[in-house]
């Protein structure tokens, strides 16, 4: 985007009397712009589009943009290898090689076991190009001590052999972590335990290899911590600290004997180091406040659970004999009401039959009243007999309601005997019409 | 942009697709960086978009294409453009002499015998294009040895958001993500300008797209490596099936005088005489003779003959002069003139026609390039332009994730204000005023250009006009003997070639100052001094203008404010 155009023309010369603020000046505007839409495509576009999403102007862009392309080739000349060197190291004899600290001797004493092939080529390339004794000649020391390029030739050789890197990085005392000595709690307790893990892991088969975590690790992630230790498998050598085997070709013997020497050291080495491994996972274990949590946790939860248990039987044992004082409640009340029902019944019956006799009184002595509907004197037998049948008929036809409507009737009436009779000829009329009552029967109030 | 993949999608592996209505064409950009178009199992790079059903068994390109004379009607070809139309928008015309479409619900269908049973199925469109793109993908991974589950699919500038839907949708089903659909003229203008030799230069380049059933026409106006559509003419009945009717028309009067039949009204003599004459169409594109041999044309009787370029060129005049005119109707659309045009780059399988691109070439003057395989050497094979686009794209978003592709592509980030004018620098001499444009019109803005002016021999002080310009049109006749000695201009002034003598005019471009924006001085330039221009345009048609000696550090900047 940045390319310049080489144009083949040439500018004015500034006229005379020109003049400008900062030699500038501004005569005229742009006319209008047109909207258009852009293709999205091509790389000019995607640079068009970074920069608009992102507010960018182009050289802000540009900027940005070499600096990320920088990046990529910085990594390369990383200068994570270089270190002081202990002028103690460089006055190294070669033929002690097997003492020296093989990743000092490099630099890469910051990473250790970490330490990839690549660095470990590149830190050697760096360390020849200042050691070489080539270079030492050229500076004018004219002492022919190569002895510390040796080391750095022995270090490579054996850093860069997986095998002997293996063998050396098991017995790299400077790469281990010491656990602490002290009981720990809280957060220190893992602050300190875990940079020892980290380091055992370094020996086994098995990676990644679980972390400590923290005090919020799942329990899960606890056990399954503590069972890899105490299952690890380690390909953790010993062959580095053997004696050299005398290599004379003469005393067969001596040589077998220093061999078996060796090998049994090795072995006892090794189950010296299991061992410690487990009494180092023991201890940890021990000061480790999870697993008591975790079975307060348990049994917490046990209770919980025997709690709930008991509170469910009680609560379903109470509801039984609720249900059961409720029934039998219910039963109590109906009866109650049932007694009070009836005494009720029996109180208004007698009262019904009390109105009723009274009401037939009435009846019976209307009759009586207007002298059995006789015109005068004293009526006969016959007609007070036929009088009283009719008026027992029709009492007899009639309900408690239709008496008392009667009696009232005839209460009026008194001993005006038209009236009565009236009021009984009215009641037989109703009779007859209703059908209780023959026609002609009742004949004493026709 | 999205600078680190995903890593859920660090698997993608995609290619560019060029989905056309009669071929499809598949490319990826291979590792040393250059577009490669893959041959499918048949070795075709062109593979014709029909799909044939025998008794179950699929067929794919050319050799679904042969089951025309024979199966024509569980053939389906000439699909595309039914994608995510509806039955009553569309044009069945093309498909005479295959399955024939049909409506199903809102959409177009099929109605062919693709199971083993007897009885047919309704296929419907998008199933077809599902199945067509299941081949492509399988003959891509095929040829490439990995899965490849992503592409960039060219669509024409007219499909609408309904037939990319259906289109993404299609591919989807057959299992790629689709990452971004491009328009074919802008595919084909990238096909180009992704050739490492290619320089990032201002143009307007025309597009002619001469497919097998539709032709488009596109003005795009490349500035600094960015396109923009000014306008597009569509011809949906003009394309390679309208010369292969001249050929057809051509050998069928032939025959008729030997034979007294017409092998066009019989559909099977029909469609060998199509297929057949097809292929001599392609091959007179090639040599000057090309033969056709059929056998059993009609009736059982053979045919066989020969016809030559010029013979065919002279009957397919009519045809030529439609292709002709739509591009001019596309320059006039535009509104700009032929001289404007920098580049014609001819795209589609008609593009081959030698005759079609020396007519193209005489509209346009000489300085104009004509990128066709008749007239360029260093033309790119203009089938392959569409799906070669597209594979570069595909490389450049193949990192990508959807999220940050759809946000790039949203119209908040495509449409931009462009220019309407040219801003330049203005030079004055003894010889009079002149203009150099240093951003063209049409320029997508933000914009920044950076030019170098020599300053006058014996340095000194010097003034830097930049102005806005216009392009106007000379037409000079011959008679009055042309007096304009202006100095030359960089690309524009040429003359136009005709024929005749008598009309013989001169058509250049010359550029004359609209409006000064600003001015500035450089003082105490060197002798022989180089001065530096750069011009930075604002969105809101505000400008930085510096301007420095080159090697020097000092700059003389200034800011016009803009008017939005």
């Amino acid at each position: 985007m940045a390319s310049v155009q080489v144009v083949n023309a040439t500018l004015p010369a500034l006229p005379q009397g020109w003049a400008g603020e900062k030699d500038f000046k501004t005569v005229g505007a742009l006319s209008g712009a047109t909207q258009r839409n852009v293709e999205p495509v091509g790389p000019h576009f995607l640079a068009h589009a970074r920069r608009k999403r992102n507010n960018r102007t182009f050289s802000e862009d540009e900027r940005i943009q070499a600096q990320h392309n920088v990046k990529k080739t910085e990594v390369e000349e990383d200068d994570d290898i270089s270190e002081d060197e202990d002028p103690m190291m460089l006055a190294r004899e070669a033929k002690d090689w097997k003492g020296q600290d093989h990743y000092a001797v490099l630099g890469l004493s910051k990473h250790r076991y970490r330490a990839t092939p690549d660095q470990i080529k590149r830190a050697h390339r760096k360390k020849v190009l200042r050691h070489h004794p080539d270079k030492k000649a050229a500076m004018g020391k004219s002492d022919e001590n190569d002895s510390f390029f040796k080391c750095i030739q022995k270090a490579t050789d054996l850093l860069l052999d997986p095998t002997r890197r293996r063998q050396f990085d098991s017995v790299d005392e400077a790469a281990e972590v010491e656990p602490p000595t002290k009981k720990l709690t809280g957060s220190k307790f893992y602050k300190a335990w875990g940079p020892v893990f980290e380091a055992e892991g370094r020996f086994s088969n098995k990676q990644p290899v679980p972390q400590l975590g923290d005090e919020n690790s799942t329990q899960d992630h606890v056990e399954t911590f503590y069972n890899f230790w105490y299952n690890v498998d380690s390909w953790r050598t010993f062959e580095y600290l053997d004696e050299d085997v005398p290599d004379d070709g003469e005393s067969r013997d001596q040589k077998r004997h220093v061999e078996k020497k060796n090998a049994n050291a090795r072995r006892k080495r090794k189950t010296e180091d299991t061992v410690r491994l487990r009494e180092l996972v023991d201890e940890c274990l021990a000061s480790d406040e999870r697993i008591k949590k975790f079975k307060q946790q348990a049994r917490a939860g046990k209770d919980a659970k025997r709690l709930a248990k008991e509170a469910e039987i009680k609560r379903l044992k109470e509801e039984k004999e609720k249900a059961k004082a409720d029934e039998e409640q219910r039963k109590k009340d109906a009866e109650e009401a049932a007694k009070a029902d009836r005494e009720k019944n029996k109180k208004a019956k007698e009262a019904a039959k009390n109105a009723s006799k009274k009401n037939k009184r009435i009846l019976k002595s209307s009759v009586k009243d207007v002298n059995y509907f006789a015109a005068s004197g004293e009526p006969t037998a016959a007609q007070v007999d036929g009088v009283l049948t009719d008026v027992d008929l029709i009492m007899g036809k009639i309900d408690v309601d239709e008496l008392a409507v009667l009696a009232e009737k005839l209460t009026i009436a008194g001993k005006d005997g038209a009236a009565v009779k009236s009021a009984w000829a009215g009641e037989a009329k109703r009779l007859v019409d209703a059908g209780k009552l023959k026609d002609g029967e009742a004949k004493a109030f026709a | 942009m999205g600078d680190a993949a995903a890593p859920a999608e660090a698997e993608r592996f995609a290619i560019g697709i060029s989905f056309g209505n009669s071929c499809s064409s598949i490319a990826r950009i291979s590792p040393e960086g250059k577009a490669e178009v893959i041959a499918n199992e048949e070795g075709d790079r062109q593979i014709p978009s029909i799909l044939s059903y025998i008794e179950g068994e699929e067929y794919h390109g050319t050799q679904a294409k042969a089951q025309l004379i024979r199966n024509s009607t569980n053939t389906v070809a000439y699909f595309r453009d039914f994608l995510g139309k509806e039955f009553k928008s569309i044009d069945p015309t093309p498909c005479h002499q295959s399955a024939h479409p049909q409506q199903k619900d809102s959409t177009v269908a099929f109605t062919i015998r693709d199971t083993e049973s007897e009885t047919p199925n309704t296929v419907t469109v998008s199933e077809i294009s599902t199945r067509h793109f299941k081949r492509l993908r399988q003959s891509a991974s095929d040829f490439l040895g990995k899965d490849v589950n992503a592409a960039v699919i060219t669509v024409p500038t007219d499909f609408t958001d309904a037939q990319r839907e259906a289109l993404v949708a299609a591919a989807k089903a057959a299992g790629l993500d689709v990452l971004q659909l491009i328009h074919e003229p802008v595919a084909a203008v990238m096909a180009y300008d992704a050739r490492p030799e290619a320089t990032v230069t201002d143009k307007l380049t025309v597009v002619a797209d001469f497919g097998g059933t539709r032709s488009d026409v596109a003005v795009v106006a490349c500035r600094g490596g960015m396109y923009t559509i000014l306008a597009t003419a569509h011809d949906y009945e003009l394309g390679g099936a309208s010369l292969d009717q001249i050929i057809i028309d051509h050998f069928a009067k032939e025959f008729m005088k030997k034979h007294k039949t017409d092998p066009r009204e019989n559909a099977r003599g029909l469609a060998k005489l199509k297929l057949e004459g097809e292929a001599t169409r392609k091959a007179l594109s090639l040599s000057s003779n090309a033969q056709i041999s059929i056998e059993s044309l009609v009736d059982g009787v053979d045919y066989g003959s020969t016809v030559n370029r010029t013979r065919f060129e002279l009957l397919a005049g009519k045809v030529f002069a439609q292709f002709t005119d739509l591009i001019q109707q596309v320059v006039k659309k535009a509104e700009l003139d032929v001289l404007d045009i920098n580049e014609v780059i001819f795209s589609g399988g008609v593009s081959h026609t030698p005759k079609l691109a020396s007519l193209v070439s005489n509209i346009f003057p000489e300085t104009t390039t004509v990128l066709a395989p008749a007239t360029s050497t260093t033309a790119i094979n203009p089938s392959e332009l569409s799906s070669r686009g597209a594979a570069f794209q595909a490389s450049l978003v193949q990192e990508f994730e959807h999220e940050d592709i759809e946000q790039s592509i949203h119209p908040m980030v495509t449409v931009t204000p462009h220019l309407t004018k040219a801003i330049g620098v203005e030079f004055t001499s003894e010889s009079g005023v002149t203009f150099q444009p240093l951003l063209s019109a049409e320029t997508a803005l933000p914009a920044r250009r950076i030019a170098q002016y020599s300053a006058p021999k014996e340095g000194g002080d010097v003034l830097v006009r930049v102005c806005e310009g216009a392009r106007d049109i000379k037409v000079t006749k011959p008679e009055p003997k042309a007096k304009e000695e202006k100095p030359a201009q960089d690309e524009d002034d040429s003359d136009f070639d005709s024929e005749d003598d008598e009309e013989e005019e001169t058509c250049e471009i010359v550029w004359k100052t609209e409006k000064p924006v600003a001015e500035l001085a450089v003082k105490g330039v060197k002798a022989n001094g180089k001065i530096e221009v750069m011009v930075h345009v604002n969105p809101d048609l505000g400008l930085q203008i510096a301007v420095r000696e080159v090697g020097s550090q000092n700059a003389v900047r200034g800011a016009v404010n803009g008017s939005a």
